[in-house]
């Protein structure tokens, strides 16, 4: 029996996996690789040319994905960090407090935060229309259906991503280590740098993956805040496979999608120095 | 299920699947093959338009319920409070009890939801839906999703409704539709900083740079390219798509587009983000109504009439009662209720003396909105009006993708 136990538990999860993503895949794999149309059904070809076809077709959208990811995800860590960090050591007997209004907008829908940000940035509306009649910005500047709103939206929107992670690795630096450091004689700065920084990479690497790639994913925020220059891959995915209907083309997105994010972590991960940083975030 | 070793799934997923005629028609059945089908998102084969014998076939077998689970678009019925007074009048003339839900927001989310259920041959929740003419009603259609209806039990509709919206062409005799309400796409724009708009060319002008909007819908703007250059989306040719779509990518490359909207241009129009747009005539009345000034314009070189149409899903579990409300609806005095709230286009044209009558008997503010309901030309249309309109092409599938090929990158760049 002891030596089932693991297995035991490891059981509801996997199962749930196996089920919920393991086989959704192995058909998304599936379709694909199959040609055809919605009224004459599809055909298993295993036209692995697709593939080809679908990154040249959308390649623009698929580099505007990564980069409004990218940008994103580095505005984030901008932001985030430092407010973990003030939480982490700062924060004294309130940090749950505080923890809890980092997460309070996740109480509200995700559509509506985003449509409210419309009447907020509206041409005319409570932030541009005074500061317009001010003259202090030109009558036609606006900030809907730009590139910045959009990344704005995904910032906003998955900003407690990757606040929470650089909290817990932060909060789990234990004082004593910055303390021998200044009793070694450590500037402030220098017991940041080697210290307290390298300790909490491994957050900053698990709010990067929270964060970067649902954000690259993404069709929300530029379909409600973006215009026609901001389509990303998500809406395209959408748009084939709600529209036009066309399964194979949206299913070797998803895939290509798919493959791209975890080429990306995975040399982000090596990139960082640490092969085992995977394993260290998860700890 | 394990995908490896079950053999129906391999052969759904390997083979494709002949169906005749009469298996498609056989409604309730349903094969572990099909399951497997449904279950890769692969659907059946097409096929050929109903004969008169299915009509009596489907509904020989068939009774009244009861019960009716309608779905629709929001803000698509009359209400009060929490309550629809033209279905609790259906229920006391009729019997039938009403589960009405506003479960519709967008054909292609709706449609791909169905879908699979359809493909499946599994019930969908409802016995009664709207679906816009498009590619969806048409792939619904062809698949032979749509119960063929039975015109002997629909009198009302016979006797009232218009001759425009009898014998539509992507559904001809209506034999699995008939409309809800119908709408025009033309160009609605904002008086304060638009001159008086007449031409489509307008939205191409470049005084308008960036607070232009148009439509996300590849069907909506290919017409509008066509309409700006002359050509009938009817007769259109590819060759004219690719013309069409030169014209709408010069004018987004020349940054006059500020969006490509679904729904919410309204909200962006109302408030001001951009001063003129492609838009639906019921929206801009009510906005119109609700006090913002605000215009709306089938333009000189023609617009675009949709229809809402109602249908019965195969899967309907009472079609019956389904039909009776189709054909209810049909009835003047009901036609009127309707259009009084939802403000497009009625099928039932005799609905307008019943307004004007109405409007007689109401003082005050009611008295003037019904008047101005009556002698709008959004909501009854004159014939040169009418004769301006023209509908979305109907495609069939290699059509499709080429069209969609050309517009796509457009409205999703």
């Amino acid at each position: 029996m002891k030596r089932l136990t693991p297995y035991l538990l490891i059981l509801p999860g996997g199962l749930w996996l196996v089920i919920f993503l393991v086989v959704p895949m192995v058909f998304m794999a599936s379709v694909s690789l199959q040609e055809g149309d919605s009224l004459n059904g599809f055909v298993q070809t295993f036209n692995v040319g697709i593939y080809g076809d679908v990154l040249s077709q959308y390649r623009t959208q698929f580099l505007r994905s990564a980069e409004y990811g990218l940008i994103g995800t580095l505005i984030s860590i901008a932001l985030a960090y430092p407010m973990a960090y003030w939480i982490a050591f700062k924060g004294g007997e309130r940090k749950s407090t505080y923890l809890l209004l980092v997460l309070l907008p996740f109480f509200v829908s995700f559509v509506l935060r985003t449509v409210s940000w419309k009447f907020l940035l509206a041409d005319d509306g409570m932030v541009l229309g005074p500061l317009k009649s001010a003259g202090l910005l030109p009558e036609d500047f606006h900030v809907l259906q730009t590139t910045a709103a959009v990344i704005g939206g995904l910032v906003y929107n998955y900003l407690p991503f990757m606040i929470l992670p650089i909290y817990v690795a932060l909060e789990r630096v234990d004082p004593r280590v910055i303390e021998a450091a200044q009793d070694l004689y450590a500037a402030r700065r220098q017991a940041f740098t080697r210290i307290v920084l390298p300790l909490s990479l491994p957050g900053v690497f698990a709010g990067v993956l929270m964060t970067f790639v649902p954000m690259t994913a993404d069709y929300v925020n530029a379909s409600i805040l973006g215009g026609p220059d901001n389509t990303m891959i998500g809406n395209i995915i959408q748009v084939e496979y709600l529209t036009n209907g066309d399964y194979p083309t949206a299913a070797a997105l998803s895939f290509a999608l798919m493959a791209a994010m975890l080429i990306g972590i995975f040399a982000y991960a090596r990139a960082l120095g640490t092969e085992n940083v995977l394993e260290a975030a998860a700890r | 299920m394990y995908p490896r070793t079950d053999t129906a799934f391999l052969r759904g997923m390997t083979q494709s699947r002949s169906v005749t005629r009469r298996d498609a028609l056989r409604l309730g059945g349903l094969s572990a093959a099909g399951l497997a089908l449904a279950a890769c998102g692969v659907e059946g084969k097409k096929v050929a338009p109903p004969a008169r014998d299915a009509v009596a076939e489907y509904w020989a077998s068939k009774k009244k319920t009861g019960t009716l689970r309608f779905a629709n678009w929001p803000l698509y019925i009359d209400k009060e409070g929490k309550k629809y007074p033209s279905l609790e009048m259906f229920t006391a003339d009729t019997g039938i009890k009403v589960t009405y839900q506003e479960a519709i927001q967008d054909v292609g989310t709706f449609f791909g939801k169905i879908q699979p259920l359809l493909a499946a041959g599994n019930d969908i929740g409802y016995d009664l839906m709207v679906l816009t003419n498009g590619f969806q009603l048409n792939r619904a259609i062809a698949l032979g999703y749509l119960v063929p209806l039975d015109h002997s039990k629909l009198p009302n509709f016979a006797a009232n409704a218009t001759s425009a919206v009898k014998d539509p062409t992507w559904d001809p005799d209506n034999a699995h539709t008939i409309p809800w309400t119908v709408g025009v796409t033309g160009i609605a724009y904002n008086p304060k900083y638009v001159d008086e708009v007449k031409s489509i060319a307008d939205l191409w002008n470049p005084k308008y740079k960036g607070k232009v909007g148009m439509m996300l819908d590849t069907q909506e703007v290919a017409n509008f390219g066509m309409f700006a250059l002359g050509i009938d989306p009817d007769a259109s040719t590819e060759a004219d798509w690719k013309k069409a779509g030169a014209k709408l990518t010069e004018q987004r490359d020349a940054g006059l587009v500020r969006k490509y909207y679904e729904n919410d241009y309204v909200d962006a129009l109302a408030r001001g983000d951009i001063w003129i747009t492609m838009a639906w005539s019921g929206d801009i009345f009510q906005q119109v109504a609700e006090g913002k000034d605000l215009r709306f314009v089938v333009p000189e070189e023609g617009g675009t009439i949709w229809t809402d149409n109602m249908c019965i899903p195969k899967t309907a579990q009472n079609p019956v009662d389904a039909l009776t409300l189709m054909d209810y609806v049909y009835q003047p005095k009901i036609a009127t209720m309707l259009v009084e709230y939802i403000n497009y286009i009625t099928p039932v044209s005799s609905a307008r003396e019943l307004v004007l009558a109405d409007a007689d008997k109401a003082t005050g503010e009611k008295k003037a909105s019904l008047k101005q309901i009556a002698e709008s030309p959004l909501i009854f249309p004159s014939e040169a009006d009418l004769a301006k309109l023209r509908s979305y092409k109907t495609l069939n599938p290699a059509q499709e993708k080429v069209f969609q090929d050309i517009f796509q990158p457009i409205t999703q760049g």
